[in-house]
């Protein structure tokens, strides 16, 4: 499987605090069996509202990959269509002041990084890449840093979830699946797999 | 760290060993699956060539889209169709047990699996919906996960997870009359915050929630995830004990003995340990009501939308937010807020319990001119029973619509939709941008007595006025 280290490319800053699910896939795109398509519809109730002046809509911002947000970004619905539609639009990892911990979770099953940064540190990224879309913003998991041409800024990541983006196990399924042989012991042990079923 | 919890205590018992990560593979016992999060999850197994570990694990059924009215095969929605159809495809082939339509077992999710007895203490549960949390009420551990995540339950039964830290959350003393579970929750994450929960496990405590019933305590647990907690949890007790015995899926004979030693063994230690407690007096929680657009934003019934000097400076930008989209003006009362639209159900409000007392309030009185008000039993048990009790009548008397079991306008992911920029009462968990279903739509967050006091207003009303004074004489 894929290690992932560094992700490096333009930045894209999407201001706001508690920016939840439903407003980055709103249910109505949830009505579907495969994930396909889902990039073009991410944020698709805030984009028409801003006609064009959402960042996902603006033409300096097409093609980028690093996404900056601020406070408990992805909180809410637990759907994986979120981060799915965020991925299929290009985004690659995320940057912010905090990340809902289901949204976190799922990032990391796709293989896509979230690190988190202070509320200045955020604000600073944001500001810079306003400034200069097409600088590049890097955001290394080895040395847990973000930058942005002269920018740097320290990045937080779980000593678990960083270790599955490094050994390039984000993929746990494979590693799951593996010790069926625990599993089995495990589920012995526990009085209620006898009870029912 | 904590030591000695409930919580501690059910991770080590699934703990199947540390991952190269460090993470741990934890078992999960419950595996709860529905149309929306598990098409993928399949279409993954296949490409990978992995079977169902456990499909005796599993347990499936339908409740996002479903139409609430017309609930005749095939849907008028052919999205919602196709969904339908890869589930009961899904299920077939991997031999998983689906409770579909007409079955008399349908439901959302959350609700079916506490009524039929297959939510139990000491259990770790999940499911691909982050009201999971609710199942809690029992003494589990329960949370909500990803698709990819239902993908690895399906495969290994198991996941890869950082153990969380935990959150003892005392309620003390008596509420008051008109003052109820829903109440304390919005009250308990407008204290904490949205995010003020995240890397905790909560566990509630105390007199109020030891007072509780099941359904009250599903209450708190399902909007644990509002206050960023992915799971909340109830010590089991004799609560518990009594609901459970005798359901479906309840240990029988000797094995209930056994049974509830061990749910008694897994509960917290006197002297356990928590990363953090938290204490609330319940006779200072009001009747609650959101005025924003997060869970966190709510008031008392004789507050004003806040000022903004009032709230906190790394609160202010999404509150500024919140007056937009609301269009209420800071300093207005919320008492007297006109509603279009008032729903009675969901995963958090949408049980037995809480039909019986918004029927209560509803007897006798009638819902106002020019308001839409519907009632959304959790299941089609709770539909049955309430039948059974004659509320769908006093709903249907006092004007509200009555409905067959799903999701509905909770996330308006069927037919059940705001229109424009009408202002909904719900007894939902969310009042999220657009989360009822017109991009523009408003909610206002409270309990179910709450909304039947705002259908009847016309406008956002106080309860404790009706509970006092019955409207008609009998019960």
């Amino acid at each position: 499987m894929t290690q992932v280290k560094t992700v490096a490319g333009r930045g894209i800053p999407l201001k706001g605090d508690d920016i939840d699910t439903d407003r980055i896939i709103p249910a109505r795109f949830l009505r579907c069996v495969t994930f396909d398509g889902l990039g073009e519809q991410v944020f698709a109730d805030d984009r028409a509202q801003l006609e064009g002046a959402h960042p996902f809509d603006q033409p300096q911002y097409q093609g980028a990959q690093v996404l900056v947000v601020n406070r408990n970004f992805g909180c809410g619905s637990s759907r994986e269509h979120a981060p799915q539609a965020i991925a299929r639009w290009g985004i690659q990892a995320l940057v912010g002041e905090s990340f809902a911990e289901i949204f976190f979770g799922n990032c990391v099953a796709m293989g896509v990084p979230c690190v988190t940064v202070t509320t200045e540190g955020a604000q600073a990224l944001q500001d810079a890449i306003a400034v200069n879309p097409q600088q590049i913003v890097t955001v290394d998991l080895n040395t847990m840093t973000v930058t942005c041409g002269d920018l740097t800024v320290p990045a937080t990541m779980g000593d678990g979830p960083r270790q599955m983006f490094l050994d390039g196990n984000w993929d746990a399924c494979g590693q799951l699946v593996a010790q069926a042989e625990d599993i089995k012991a495990t589920a012995a042990n526990l009085p209620y797999f006898a009870w029912s079923a | 760290m904590s030591k000695g919890t409930l919580f501690d205590k059910v991770w080590d018992l699934h703990t199947v060993g540390t991952l190269p990560s460090g993470q741990t593979q934890l078992l999960i016992g419950l595996h709860l699956i529905h149309e929306v999060t598990s098409p993928q999850a399949f279409a993954m197994l296949r490409e990978r060539g992995l079977k169902v570990l456990f499909p005796e694990r599993t347990i499936a059924t339908v409740d996002h889209i479903v139409p609430t009215d017309n609930q005749a095969r095939p849907f008028v929605d052919t999205l919602a169709e196709e969904m339908m159809q890869a589930l009961e495809r899904n299920c077939k082939e991997n031999g998983i047990t689906f409770h579909n339509i007409g079955s008399g077992n349908q439901g959302i999710v959350h609700v079916i699996a506490p009524e039929q007895g297959l939510t139990q203490p000491g259990m770790t549960i999940a499911c691909g919906d982050s009201h999971t949390s609710t199942h809690g009420a029992f003494g589990a551990i329960a949370f909500g996960i990803g698709t990819s995540q239902v993908r690895d339950v399906l495969a290994s039964q198991t996941l890869a997870l950082a153990k969380l830290k935990v959150r003892r959350i005392e309620v003390n003393g008596t509420l008051a009359p008109g003052v109820y579970a829903k109440d304390v929750v919005l009250h308990i994450i407008r204290k904490l915050g949205v995010k003020g929960g995240v890397g905790y496990a909560y566990e509630y405590a105390g007199s109020t929630i030891e007072a509780m019933s099941m359904e009250e305590r599903m209450t708190i647990c399902n909007m644990s995830i509002e206050g960023g907690a992915r799971c909340g949890y109830v010590n089991p007790d004799a609560v518990t004990y009594e609901y459970l015995k005798g359901r479906d899926f309840a240990p029988q004979g000797d094995a209930w003995e056994q049974a509830v030693a061990w749910w008694e063994s897994i509960r917290s230690d006197a002297d356990a340990t928590y990363d953090d407690v938290v204490v609330f007096d319940a006779a200072e929680i009001p009747p609650t009501v959101t005025w924003g657009i997060t869970p966190g934003q709510g008031i008392g019934i004789d507050e004003a939308v806040p000022e903004l000097e009032a709230i906190p400076e790394s609160d202010r930008p999404i509150a500024e937010e919140a007056y937009r989209y609301m269009d209420l003006e800071p300093g207005t009362p919320i008492l007297g807020t006109k509603v279009d639209v008032c729903f009675i159900g969901s995963c958090t409000n949408g049980r037995i319990s809480d039909l019986r007392e918004a029927a209560r309030i509803a007897q006798g009185r009638h819902v106002a001119a020019g308001v839409k008000a519907f009632v959304v039993p959790g299941s089609e048990r709770v539909k049955k029973q309430a039948e059974a009790e004659g509320l769908d009548k006093i709903f249907e008397a006092a004007g509200f619509e009555w409905r067959d079991a799903g999701c509905s306008m909770c996330l308006a992911m069927n037919p059940d939709k705001l229109q424009g920029r009408q202002v909904s009462a719900s007894s939902s968990n969310r009042n999220f941008k657009g989360r009822q279903g017109s991009s523009s739509g408003r909610t206002l967050l409270m309990s179910p007595a709450m909304v039947v006091a705002a259908a009847i207003a016309g406008k956002v009303g106080d309860v404790r006025s009706l509970v006092s004074e019955p409207a008609t004489a009998g019960n």
